[in-house]
């Protein structure tokens, strides 16, 4: 259900022909129920209750088993109003139909045989990208990428836990065995890789969900003229969502393929009204919630207590600092004063701007895009952990592994790694399937000239 | 020698004797069957090509060892005869791992070979409803896919209820020395190849796997004076926990390693190879290569050890543990004579490789028993594993379970997390094997609760159960476990309080101060404390058995861990207690792949748990295994 001109309400299942049949009227009776495959039609929604007419719809019929979920589907395309996408949807559940679990569709294409797994994983991913960049991790994802870093991971634990299981069931053998400073110098490597995939989750989080960002300021700044620009030409989605103490306002913007998710954004379309307090506490609560703060000042003014107020929050946070309004200043008198500021929040990124004359704009959009990427991520290299499973996977991978290091460290016996050595081999199997007794096996055998 | 209890002895039916059990074979698996079945009162037949021959180690004269000599002090707690047997007859014995902990610690003991022999036979004709009958069984008798008996070459008809099949590597036995090879299951006895024929003819799976063993050496022609000895324990640690003491005289074994020109002769000799010119087509453990095998394979490798070990008090013939090799005779002889201590050792038997059929076990249930036959149980080699503690265990179980079969009881199936022996027949069943299989502790998920020390208290109870283990036997269990919680408890109760004498003898020993009241339970968890040396705080103990000691120790350092290991256990016995209907019909699984259907349909598996280990079901489709049996559930309620 978006906010488009078109809304598509979709049910799945035997009863789905029955129910329509019940709730469509068609206009143009041609003499076909709604029960030939793949048809589109045109004619009404209608309350069989009251016999109120709800909208004009199209009515697409799909048979089993060439559908999406292998079961009937019909898709009821109406015009996108949360009113009346609202009353198709309650007047389909009056009549039989449920509401959807999310994913279901999805999870009964998988059940019915029409998509293995792996797809239905990977069209997960895919239908929760929002964003260019977050499409391409869920591609790389796909590609398997992902599934070759744990692997050379995995293939690194095996190898070690082959010398440790070695040492336990062949000690009357000639082996030459692991030194115990070697074997924590190889944890220690392990633990850095599982860390830096760790790491890249919270990448992930950001590409799948968004950067949560605040924009702060005084009264009369050009915070809303930001998020305004911003959202004009992004064409972002601003969803309300009725029902908390008061409306809050989420806006979404696509910045160079990075999401921004901008909370609270009733506090930014106050202008000068509310009294300075009040201001104050609601760029408190923003601040908080945010991965990234925009304060924008008045460039044209010295900054002054309240902007000192605001900084001092920020000391803590990524923080671009806008400095707009600089069409109001005389360019022989630049400010430097700002100074204060800046030694009090140290910015990521500082923008002259004037937002008004759409000056500095781009510069802001592309300075916010590297500054997710840069460094952490070039746009191609390692792959980025967007799975919560897989992130809980590897936490307890290094968990266990950092549990190994202390052992050896105090210099435990063999089969006391072994435990935690399997245990972030059966974290890490989550993901790319289990390892067997075989694999170590394997290992041994091939590395050890075993045998009496 | 027949012993007729409970009226429960052979009846002749048309001429045919009849009995409840038929064990066919009589190496380790066969005796450890034929005893549990007797044992348990069923009237019991042993019927074997050469009664001389029962409990004959054909290959090296040693019991135990990591993860084997676990399984022997299971088969003991079960009621099983094989620690018993090697704790008379054993000239060395030497516990393994001692630096490391106790759960990977295990007996190792060197046999006299005739005297294990000796002893096991007694045994068994010592024992209440068995006979033992000389015979080459040739075919089984079946009726409606159910075992009725065996008939032998000679013609003679033997009837019952169930028969164990062990075989060893007798199917179809072929022996090669370098490029000569001739038909036999042992070095000097012939194959078994009517009874492989019949398999194959009742539609079982057949594969072929090779072993091997060094050539024997006279001792009076080896140097030992040059060579490292290697002595027993100064205490022999016994397999049985009814032993009290080993008396028998312990004698060393001898260390010597090849070197170059070993090598290189080998290397020569490689055309000579049947190993190597692919005469030998059966699959070789790779745990226990031959010596050829070592050197091409590791090349780099400037020497390989061996062990020589007596194979007997009153005999001469040594066995050159680590040598394997199916070369010809004259390398076997120049490569060991540049070996040294062995310049100029004659070889009194040469070392041979040996191909054989085995039947693949992945065709059995987890009691042993053929899905096929009903009331057919197969045992040791034939089910492809290696060893004769890997044997005479599946022996034990396999006879357990042909008698609760007759008697329509409950099947004795060990978890995974109960014993050694549990692992074994589970990797079987399921997974299968593809070389000689033999046990590592690696094998094992919950090895800090598979312990040598306490095999009797996971398995006594089942043993003295099933009528295995002695009254006495099991009083005396009882006793020690209750001296072991009473210990627990008083270690955990017992604190001891801060105070500078105290911290002073923390001190000495190592071990940081205590800053408030610490049980000593709590204190023997510190790496640098035992229960012995901690005696010095833990006033006014009383005296208690060794055993009862190191327990306690072992589950108070060990805690933390065997919780752990608990926890997963709790884990693995849900995923074990999801049935999978036997009627369920992989094929309608779309959403598996058709390989993965093929592999649940060729095991069958009869619960979740055991679908997971196979080999090649990934969590993927076990999930989905799961969706499914739940969606059907609901659907039928």
């Amino acid at each position: 259900m978006g906010t488009g001109g078109v809304g598509i309400v979709r049910m799945s299942g035997t009863k789905a022909m029955d129910i329509a049949n019940k709730i469509f009227v068609p206009v143009s009776d041609n003499g076909n129920g709604p029960d030939r495959g793949y048809k589109i039609r045109y004619g009404k929604a209608r309350d069989p209750e009251d016999g109120q007419i709800i909208d004009e719809v199209l009515l697409t019929v799909m048979r089993a088993p060439k559908t999406y979920t292998r079961e009937d589907v019909v898709e009821i395309n109406c015009h996108a109003g949360p009113v009346v996408l609202k009353k198709i949807l309650m007047t389909l559940v009056a009549l039989g139909a449920r509401l959807a679990d999310p994913g279901e569709f999805t999870l009964r294409a998988f059940l019915n045989g029409r998509i293995d797994l792996a797809q239905a994983e990977a069209v997960m991913t895919l239908v929760s990208a929002k964003t260019e960049a977050a499409l391409r991790s869920a591609v790389q994802q796909l590609s398997g990428e992902f599934s070759e870093k744990i692997g050379k991971i995995k293939s690194d634990l095996i190898h070690i836990l082959s010398e440790v299981e070695a040492a336990i069931d062949f000690p009357e053998e000639d082996l030459d065995l692991i030194k115990p400073d070697v074997l924590i110098k190889k944890l220690m490597d392990l633990i850095e890789e599982v860390g830096r995939l760790i790491e890249s989750a919270k990448q992930g989080k950001i590409l799948i969900e968004g950067i949560a960002t605040a924009i702060v300021g005084k009264a009369n700044v050009g915070k809303s003229s930001l998020l305004n620009r911003l959202l004009m030409e992004d064409r972002a989605i601003v969803t309300p969502f009725p029902g908390t103490t008061r409306d809050v306002i989420e806006a979404m913007l696509n910045i160079h393929g990075i999401l921004l998710r901008i909370q609270d954004t009733a506090g930014i379309r106050e202008s000068g009204n509310l009294i300075e307090q009040e201001g104050i506490k609601r760029s408190r609560e923003s601040i908080q919630k945010a991965d990234l703060v925009l304060m924008v000042m008045d460039g044209s003014k010295e900054p002054d207590d309240e902007d000192v107020r605001i900084a001092r929050m920020l000391t803590d946070k990524d923080t671009v600092l806008i400095l707009n309004k600089m069409d109001l200043v005389d360019k022989k008198e630049q400010k430097c004063n700002n100074l204060s500021i800046i030694d009090i929040i140290r910015p990521k990124i500082i923008l002259n701007t004037s937002i008004l004359y759409d000056l500095g704009v781009n510069e802001l959009k592309t300075g916010i895009a590297e500054l997710f990427f840069q460094g952490k991520r070039g746009h191609d290299e390692s792959p980025v952990v967007t799975n919560v499973r897989h992130v809980s996977a590897l936490n307890s991978a290094e968990e266990a592994l950092q549990r190994v290091l202390q052992g050896a460290g105090q210099g435990l016996s063999e089969e006391f790694l072994s435990v935690d050595l399997r245990g972030a081999l059966a974290a890490l199997g989550q993901i790319t399937g289990e390892t067997t007794t075989d694999d170590i096996l394997n290992e041994i055998f091939s590395g050890f000239c075993v045998g009496k | 020698m027949f012993h007729v209890e409970h009226g429960a002895g052979p009846m002749a039916i048309n001429g045919n004797e009849q009995f409840e059990v038929i064990v066919v074979g009589g190496g380790h698996a066969g005796c450890e069957a034929a005893l549990a079945s007797a044992r348990m009162g069923c009237a019991t037949l042993l019927v074997t090509q050469n009664p001389d021959h029962i409990a004959q180690m054909s290959c090296n004269p040693a019991i135990g060892g990591l993860a084997k000599g676990h399984m022997v002090r299971e088969i003991d707690a079960l009621g099983g005869e094989m620690a018993r047997a090697i704790d008379d007859t054993g000239i060395q014995f030497r516990m393994l791992n001692t630096r490391k902990g106790p759960a990977v610690q295990a007996p190792r003991a060197q046999a006299d070979k005739k005297k294990y022999r000796e002893r096991m036979r007694s045994a068994l004709e010592m024992q209440a409803n068995l006979a033992i009958h000389q015979g080459d069984v040739k075919r089984l008798l079946i009726e409606n896919h159910e075992v009725a008996g065996v008939e032998t070459l000679a013609g003679s008809l033997y009837l019952s209820g169930a028969v164990i099949l062990t075989t060893g590597t007798f199917l179809k036995g072929l022996i090669h020395v370098g490029m000569t090879s001739f038909p036999g299951g042992r070095a000097g006895e012939p194959p078994a190849v009517e009874l492989a024929d019949d398999l194959l003819s009742l539609g079982f799976e057949i594969r072929r796997l090779k072993t091997g063993t060094p050539p024997r050496l006279h001792a009076e022609t080896i140097d030992f004076d040059t060579l490292v000895p290697l002595e027993g324990d100064p205490v022999p640690p016994p397999f049985s926990f009814s032993t009290r003491a080993i008396t028998r005289p312990q004698v060393p074994c001898y260390i010597t390693y090849t070197n170059e020109k070993t090598h290189e002769i080998i290397r020569k000799g490689l055309d000579r190879s049947p190993l190597y010119s692919g005469k030998i087509k059966g699959i070789g453990p790779r745990y226990c290569p031959s010596i050829e095998d070592k050197v091409v394979r590791f090349p780099g490798k400037g020497r390989h050890q061996i062990f020589l070990e007596p194979e007997g008090l009153d005999t001469m013939e040594i066995y050159a543990n680590g040598i394997s090799t199916s070369l010809p005779l004259d390398v076997q002889t120049g490569f060991v004579r540049t070996i040294s201590g062995l310049e100029n050792a004659l070889i009194m038997k040469p070392g041979y490789a040996v191909e054989y059929d085995f039947v693949l076990p992945t065709q059995l249930l987890p009691t042993l028993e053929t899905k096929k036959i009903r009331g057919l149980f197969h045992a040791g080699q034939i089910n492809g594993t290696s060893g004769y503690e890997e044997a005479a265990a599946q022996g034990l179980l396999a006879g357990i379970n042909a008698v609760q079969h007759l008697r329509g009881k409950e099947p004795v199936v060990l978890k995974r997390s109960e014993a050694y022996i549990g692992v074994l027949i589970d990797d079987l069943v399921t997974r299968g094997t593809e070389e000689p299989y033999r046990m590592f502790t690696s094998r094992a998920e919950h090895r800090l609760l598979l312990r040598h020390d306490n095999a009797d208290l996971r398995l006594c109870e089942k043993g003295y159960g099933l009528g295995l283990v002695s009254t006495d036997e099991h009083e005396r269990f009882l006793m020690k476990k209750d001296l072991i919680h009473k210990e627990m408890a008083r270690m955990q109760k017992k604190t001891i309080v801060p105070s500078p004498d105290v911290n002073e003898v923390l001190g000495r020993l190592g071990s940081a101060p205590i800053q408030g009241r610490t049980s000593i339970f709590q204190l023997a968890k510190r790496p640098e404390l035992n229960y012995e040396n901690l005696s010095v705080l833990d006033t006014g103990r009383g005296p208690l058995p060794k055993e009862v000691c190191s327990i306690c120790e072992t589950e108070a350092k060990y805690e933390g861990f065997i919780q752990r290991e608990k926890d997963q256990v709790m884990r693995y016995d849900e995923m074990e207690g999801i049935r999978i209907p036997e009627e369920i019909e992989y094929g309608q699984i779309q959403s598996l792949s058709r390989e993965v259907q093929e592999k649940l349909n060729r095991v069958r598996p009869l619960s979740i748990g055991q679908a997971a280990r196979i080999s090649g079901i990934t969590p993927a489709a076990i999930s989905i295994l799961l969706i499914y049996l739940k969606n059907k559930r609901c659907r039928i309620g």
